[in-house]
């Protein structure tokens, strides 16, 4: 066992690139599911925008243009989740599980000819002297630019909710909406255009895991991490920043026992490799704990199905 | 009337599947006339509201408005328009602040800060003090109403409608209501006024409308016709007032000892130490304006909340602890205020919302199947003695109007003979004659020896027919008063006074 072969600024630096796919796509649901909508197909809508992006990079050789594709297409696979139910008022849950099930077979259709390619190489940041500085260089300066729309992406978030108008009309049509449809806002376009936003970002994330982290495209690569996502929204009971700490945590903690397990720690790796879903969990719980204050913050509307002429 | 007229409404007709819901409604509003909506259940005033605010388009008809052809397709221009709305079921969203929900009713507000003020200001000029960066789910009913009218006022709205807006006040919150009503009329504002409470109508309003199944049968000046004479024409027949027959107390059916009882909702009202008693043949009476803890002593009554075990003793025998089919088994029944989804399914028929409640008292289960012909057979009963309309017992829950059902949900716990039984709003927003026929039911349930709890909102129901009074107060209950010759006012103070009228008493508690 060799504890120093681990190095914290490598940690930490690694672990903001894990981290990326699913903040992306948990911060993309948790407009979704502020708007009332719950939509569980991220995991179908991440693996459709993974192999959106990989074919788009590899076709044209920019990874740019890939992420734009992935997420074009993780928002045209949610747009099917925003007509089924909110035009044809089909159940959120069955249609989300419904959606993730297609996501994942029909990017297995379309990734078929990309097994084995290796996309074009994305860049990461260079600042010149800045990414240079030592540890903060390589903490701060020196990631995947989408590393850095994510966080700008949490930080819009934040705002948008908190203070514009859209945002307002967005919270309030997913704590009543039939008080806001009353009042005279159009329920489904706002939810529309949140499911729309959701598809996108889980799209991106997917491309990024894709693109960046893996770098391949395998089928079923996603393992998971739409409904970690998912998880994550609710234990940070819909609060964009706690988000952000979930995320994190839960990708610096699989890191984390990446690098132990490497060390050899006399650990068994089962138990490290359930551990960043219980510390993840467990932290969110504990944050979250009071139960009324969540309550207060959770949509009141969500889930439900909304019929303007009730 | 000689003002000109501000709204003219002819002809309009809207018609959903199987019923016509206004046909032909013309009438028209002055300017700086309150007038009144009156009709039953059913009669088409919320439909016809809804026109005027863009919400529903009619199927045939004009509307003018100040002497130029309006048609709004949506609230927006309506409220573009000068037409301003305060809901019945407030349009308000708890989880969000006094200011924000005010923005959401307004067309192009102002930033947050220079908002908050404006409330502030306009919330002071009309009598209706309102701090903008609380949360609505915190506030009183009254509270919340002031929260819709100032967002009405912001907009100086050149009508306002009024769908019900006394039902769940004080009578001292309803004179403030009435001042600032008043006080907008002589600023020249129309007021259309929806109630079902014919004493405010007389003292308020200049003219009235009354519609009967979606017609106008009447239009008159109701201060110079009685409230019985208007009830009369709302419903086109005679009205029967309920009659309690002459009954003798027995024995204590019902005690609650001490009961506190912390709420599970987050804007809920926690019991404290609630202690009472009721007698067999007693209607008990509690008062209390909404979000007093209502529904939580309903649900510890009922058995869907479990309180300590010696809280509550039926008969002697504690059923703290128990479930609500253990209680019902003992003789304890409860009727909760919310017709569909907590009194009733909705989706499900007749004679399974029957057997849902009765199935322990009725023996409808044999070996752990239902028996379905019994349970038929008991909505069957429940249909015809208390006058349901509906097609048949196989009919949804939810199909039936809000009268009719509640005839219903109040009549399969009255047929199962209970010892004691408790009722939340047994004739929120019910017709007159359904709510004398229920109140009736409750009154001939006393004089056959059962204890009644009645939990209400509304103050005439309660004296009407209840033998003691108690006042349901921030989960605090006063100690019961003898109902006779108890006047409004007393009962008024009793539930705290005008709620929150001084600023500074928000937030703490009030003693009785």
């Amino acid at each position: 066992m060799d504890l120093s072969s681990i190095n914290p600024v490598l940690l930490v630096a690694s672990l903001m690139v894990a981290s990326t796919p699913i903040l992306l796509a948990a911060i993309g649901e948790l407009v979704v599911e502020k708007s009332g909508v719950l939509n569980l197909g991220v995991e179908g809508m991440m693996i459709v925008g993974a192999v959106c992006g990989f074919a788009t990079a590899v076709a044209t050789g920019s990874p740019a243009l890939g992420f734009v594709v992935a997420a074009i297409g993780g928002a045209v696979l949610s747009s099917l989740f925003g007509v089924l139910t909110q035009f044809l008022l089909s159940n959120q849950v069955a249609t989300g599980l419904a959606l993730t099930l297609f996501g994942l077979g029909i990017s297995a259709l379309m990734g078929q000819g990309y097994v084995g390619v290796r996309p074009p190489s994305s860049p990461r940041l260079d600042l010149g002297p800045l990414s240079d500085l030592p540890v903060v260089g390589r903490i701060l300066f020196s990631h995947h630019p989408m590393v850095y729309l994510s966080l700008a992406l949490v930080a819009g978030v934040w705002w948008f909710l908190r203070s514009t108008r859209g945002g307002l009309v967005l919270r309030a049509v997913g704590e009543s909406h039939d008080a806001a449809h009353a009042l005279g806002y159009s329920v489904v376009t706002v939810r529309f255009a949140a499911i729309l936003f959701g598809g996108a970002c889980a799209g991106l994330g997917g491309a990024f895991l894709s693109l960046v982290i893996v770098p391949q495209w395998t089928e079923g690569m996603t393992a998971g991490q739409g409904w970690i996502a998912l998880a994550i929204v609710v234990f940070a009971s819909w609060r964009p920043w706690r988000v952000l700490i979930g995320a994190y945590l839960f990708g610096g903690v699989t890191v984390l026992q990446l690098n132990l397990q490497a060390a050899g720690v006399a650990i068994p790796v089962e138990l490290l490799s359930m551990s960043p879903y219980l510390i993840t969990i467990a932290v969110l719980v504990i944050i979250s704990s009071d139960r009324s204050r969540a309550a207060l913050n959770a949509p009141a509307s969500l889930g439900r199905v909304f019929h303007a002429s009730k | 009337m000689s003002r000109p007229d501000l709204i003219g409404i002819d002809g309009l007709t809207k018609a959903y599947p199987g019923v016509v819901a206004n046909d032909g409604v013309s009438f028209s509003v002055g300017r700086g006339e309150v007038h009144a909506l009156l009709g039953e259940n059913g009669a088409g005033k919320s439909t016809l509201v809804k026109m005027i605010y863009g919400l529903v388009k009619p199927d045939a008809g004009q509307m003018t408005f100040a002497g130029t052809p309006y048609a709004p397709g949506s609230p927006n221009e309506a409220r573009a328009t000068g037409v301003a709305m305060v809901f019945q079921h407030f349009s308000l969203f708890e989880a969000l602040d006094v200011a924000e929900n005010v923005a959401l009713g307004m067309e192009n507000p102002p930033p947050m800060r220079a908002l908050a003020s404006q409330i502030r200001d306009v919330s002071e000029t009309y009598g209706l003090p309102l701090d903008p960066t609380r949360l609505v789910g915190d506030l009183s009913a009254g509270e919340r109403q002031r929260v819709e009218i100032v967002r009405c006022l912001l907009q100086d709205p050149k009508l306002l409608i009024m769908d019900e807006p006394t039902s769940v006040l004080t009578p001292q919150e309803v004179e403030i209501l009435f001042e600032t009503l008043r006080k907008l009329q002589s600023e020249g504002t129309s007021i259309l006024y929806i109630s079902h409470k014919l004493e405010e109508i007389r003292a308020l309003c200049d003219g009235a409308t009354i519609l009967r199944l979606g017609k106008v049968v009447a239009t008159c000046d109701p201060r110079e016709r009685s409230a019985r004479e208007l009830a009369e024409m709302m419903v086109g027949a005679e009205l029967r007032t309920p009659t309690a027959r002459s009954h003798a107390m027995g024995d204590v059916a019902l005690s609650i000892k001490g009961l506190n009882l912390r709420s599970a909702s987050p804007f809920g009202t926690s019991l404290k130490d609630i202690s009472i008693e009721v007698r067999e043949g007693e209607v008990l009476g509690i008062g209390g304006v909404a979000g007093n803890g209502q529904d939580e002593l309903l649900g510890a009554l009922s058995g869907e909340l479990r309180a300590p075990r010696d809280a509550i003793l039926l008969g002697g025998a504690p059923v703290g602890h128990l479930g609500p089919n253990a209680r019902r088994k003992l003789g304890l029944l409860a009727a909760p205020e919310e017709r569909l989804g907590h009194a009733a399914a909705p989706n499900m028929s007749l004679t399974e919302n029957a057997a849902l409640t009765a199935h322990t008292r009725k023996g409808l289960v044999r070996n752990g199947f239902l028996d379905w012909q019994g349970a038929r057979a008991y909505a069957e009963e429940v249909i015809r003695d208390f006058d349901v309309r509906t097609p048949g017992p196989g009919n949804a829950a939810g199909a039936l109007s809000g009268g009719n059902l509640q005839k219903f949900v109040i009549g399969r716990e009255i047929l199962q003979k209970p010892k004691v039984l408790v009722v939340n709003q047994p004739t929120w927003g019910v017709d007159a004659s359904a709510a004398a026929a229920i109140r009736q039911a409750l009154l001939d349930l006393a004089a056959e020896g059962a204890a009644v709890i009645v939990i209400s909102q509304d103050l005439d129901e309660i004296m009407e027919i209840s033998d003691r009074f108690a006042a349901l107060n921030e989960g605090r209950l006063s100690a019961p008063v003898d109902a006779r010759g108890l006047t409004l006012e007393q009962i008024g103070l009793m539930l705290g006074g005008a709620h929150g009228m001084e600023v500074a008493h928000v937030g703490e508690e009030t003693a009785i």
